[in-house]
């Protein structure tokens, strides 16, 4: 491949430092990002998920700090910026989308002042060329009348208008890549596909690549070309969004696809992968996941497994060879 | 936004009257206006002349619909001690009280804002500790000490500023100002320092809590996000957040300080309002003291009107009516 991929993370490490010692949030995170492509990120509550997309966006909160490993955005090294080049960074090619479209915007400024604030802050236009491009970006993201509710307050929006809204300003300026945590989750259920449907649009006629971050798999079954897998800080698996779903690799992996409930089989019981996530301060020093794995052996206690290949993906599993041979008997 | 002015308005209509019923009462408790006129060699006839004269015979509603006829005039009868209309009294003393409470207001509002956001933004620095430590002394210590304080170090030691009175002044109408001599801006400095220092510790103080909290929000964060500048992000979306409160507070401490200018007048022998009021208390000036009382409460409530409408300018969630709970 001629182009450098549009992102590039190698052995991420994060690590807390706190009174009891330092806390390894992130543990030798690894994968890229091509240009227009949408990789998902799933996981349960604190795999990392979130703190993978902060730390790509320089935003991790003390006493977080990057341990380890490189970020390189179009093969130019982003993670050791000084704060000012980092921050002329974010917005400028480097979008976010937050979880809650309700705390996301100030409250007290028109969203029209938001959106020219961020467009000027990165471009050198003028008042009323920026406010035009404003209401471009909000006709584009589906808002009515545009020209009247650009001068209209946060809370004169429903949060679906709201997180379409926070979408024309992660998109205001055209980036290479944008950061999408959870932006569905804080939505109606009735809302959650529109926003979706138009994340993805806007992204695929712009060539924009999207790092999506969620727990719902519909979400990623239906938007992503590929999807990562993570499991208490680390990458357990990832793939081609297909391969992921139909033949999941990794013990982790194949129980959170089994627990998606299917449509046309009846249940008493939903399937649940037993126990829970190792706290932090508590990770076992083999796979992180074989105290809850079915399929455990000896060695998967003792040493720890780097992801390697298996099939169309790559999964961090020693069983790897077996798994695969079951689903595919 | 007309309804709720029209509300704020009866309200505070609803506590000057209430205010004027303990006023108008205080005439009836407190000494015999009668007896405090006439001294003691007066007749049985002239004291009945008298309180005929004065309308003391009539039932209390109309006494009391006649007195709030003329406080809404201004008028609040004579003062026992000094023989001379209150209204005029309080008209010579006025400019004297307002002068200090304004400036003090300003440089308390001023200053405690700067303080507190410079807190708040350099949170470990040193000089935000030592600014922090020194904010306790000003919530803690009370007001005439730091001013006794002040007179002996800048008066009586150092011999640059006056430790009584307003100085020279400059008549513009019926206006008294001390602003325009330097003998007048002299003497107003360690009484102005003095009012102020209590709500420039309070205001700064809050201003730097508020602001720690706004910081934290997720809209600071998508800011972040969106790559604006953090000083932007520190004294735009920031501060605007943190001013709500803020407003509150120091429009509620603007009143107080105007009312209770009483003892920083006391130390510095500032002739405005708050000695009048003393001296009457001691006195048992009724007609003095009851038109102080209306004029303190007056205070209050035209200032916090005007905090109202400020809520409008600053909280655009307000104007369309609906209350949205602060979210975090």
């Amino acid at each position: 491949m001629a182009e450098p991929a549009v992102l590039e993370v190698k052995g991420l490490t994060l690590e807390f430092a706190t009174r009891h010692g330092t806390l390894r949030a992130l543990d030798d995170i690894s994968f890229s990002i091509r240009r227009g492509e949408v990789l998902g990120v799933v996981g349960e509550s604190g795999a990392g998920k979130s703190l993978t997309g902060s730390a790509i966006i320089g935003l991790v909160e003390r006493p977080g700090r990057i341990t380890g490993g490189e970020i390189r955005l179009k093969g130019e090294r982003i993670d050791n910026l000084p704060p000012d080049r980092m921050r002329a960074i974010r917005g400028r090619r480097i979008g976010m989308i937050f979880q809650d479209p309700l705390t996301s915007l100030n409250p007290v400024f028109r969203i029209g002042d938001q959106l020219i604030e961020t467009i000027q802050t990165h471009t050198g236009m003028g008042q009323a060329e920026a406010r035009q491009r404003a209401i471009a970006l909000l006709t584009e993201v589906g808002i009515p009348a545009p020209e009247n509710r650009i001068d209209a307050y946060p809370h004169e929006f429903s949060g679906g208008m709201r997180q379409r809204v926070v979408i024309a300003l992660a998109l205001s300026v055209e980036p290479d890549l944008v950061i999408a945590d959870e932006p569905t989750t804080a939505l109606d259920v009735s809302v959650q596909a529109q926003i979706i449907t138009l994340l993805k649009r806007l992204c695929r006629t712009r060539g924009t690549s999207v790092m999506l971050i969620t727990h719902d798999m519909g979400v990623i079954a239906e938007t992503a070309d590929r999807v990562a897998v993570m499991y208490a800080g680390r990458i357990v698996e990832i793939g081609p969004v297909k391969d992921v779903i139909k033949h999941p690799q990794h013990p982790y992996a194949s129980g959170l696809m089994g627990a998606i409930p299917a449509l046309d089989t009846r249940l008493n019981r939903l399937t649940q992968i037993s126990g829970s996530m190792p706290r932090l301060d508590a990770i076992p020093a083999g796979c992180a996941f074989a105290p809850r794995c079915t399929k455990a052996i000896d060695r998967c206690r003792s040493e720890r497994p780097d992801l390697m290949p298996a099939g169309a993906s790559e999964a961090a599993c020693w069983l790897v060879g077996k798994v695969s041979a079951e689903a595919s008997a | 936004m007309f309804a709720y002015s029209i509300r704020s308005l009866a309200q505070g209509a609803l506590v000057l009257v209430a205010v004027a019923f303990i006023s108008f009462s205080m005439f009836r408790f407190v000494g015999d206006p009668v007896a405090n006129m006439l001294g003691q060699e007066a007749t049985l006839q002239d004291r009945q002349e008298l309180s005929e004269r004065l309308g003391l015979n009539d039932p209390w509603p109309v006494q009391f619909a006649r007195f709030i006829g003329n406080a809404v005039q201004g008028e609040f009868g004579v003062s026992y001690r000094q023989g001379r209309k209150v209204s005029d009294l309080i008209k010579e003393r006025l400019p004297a009280t307002v002068e200090l409470a304004v400036l003090s207001a300003l440089v308390a509002t001023v200053v405690g804002v700067l303080l507190g956001v410079y807190a708040a933004i350099n949170r470990t620095g040193f000089l935000s500790n030592a600014i922090m430590s020194i904010s306790l002394i000003g919530v803690s210590l009370p007001t005439f000490l730091i001013g006794i304080g002040l007179i002996y170090i800048f008066a009586v030691e150092l011999r640059w500023l006056p430790s009584f009175g307003r100085g020279e002044t400059v008549k513009i109408g019926w206006w008294s100002t001390g602003l325009l001599t330097e003998s007048g801006r002299k003497s107003l400095i360690m009484p102005v320092l003095t009012l102020a220092f209590f709500q420039l510790t309070l205001i700064m103080r809050l201003v730097r809590s508020e602001m720690l909290e706004v910081m934290r929000a997720e809209f600071i964060r998508f800011a972040r996000a969106r790559g604006i500048a953090e000083r932007t992000i520190e004294l735009k979306h920031a501060l605007r957040n943190t001013l709500v409160p803020v407003v509150t507070i120091a429009g509620l401490q603007l009143g107080s300080v105007i009312a209770f200018a009483i003892v920083t007048e006391t130390v510095f022998q500032w002739p405005g309002l708050g000695a009048l009021f003393v001296n009457a208390v001691q006195f048992a000036d009724v007609p003095v003291m009851a038109a102080y009382l209306m004029f303190v409460a007056a205070v209050f409530v035209i200032v916090n009107l005007i905090v109202d409408l400020l809520y409008f300018l600053l909280d655009p969630r307000l104007r369309s009516g609906q209350r949205v709970a602060k979210g975090h």
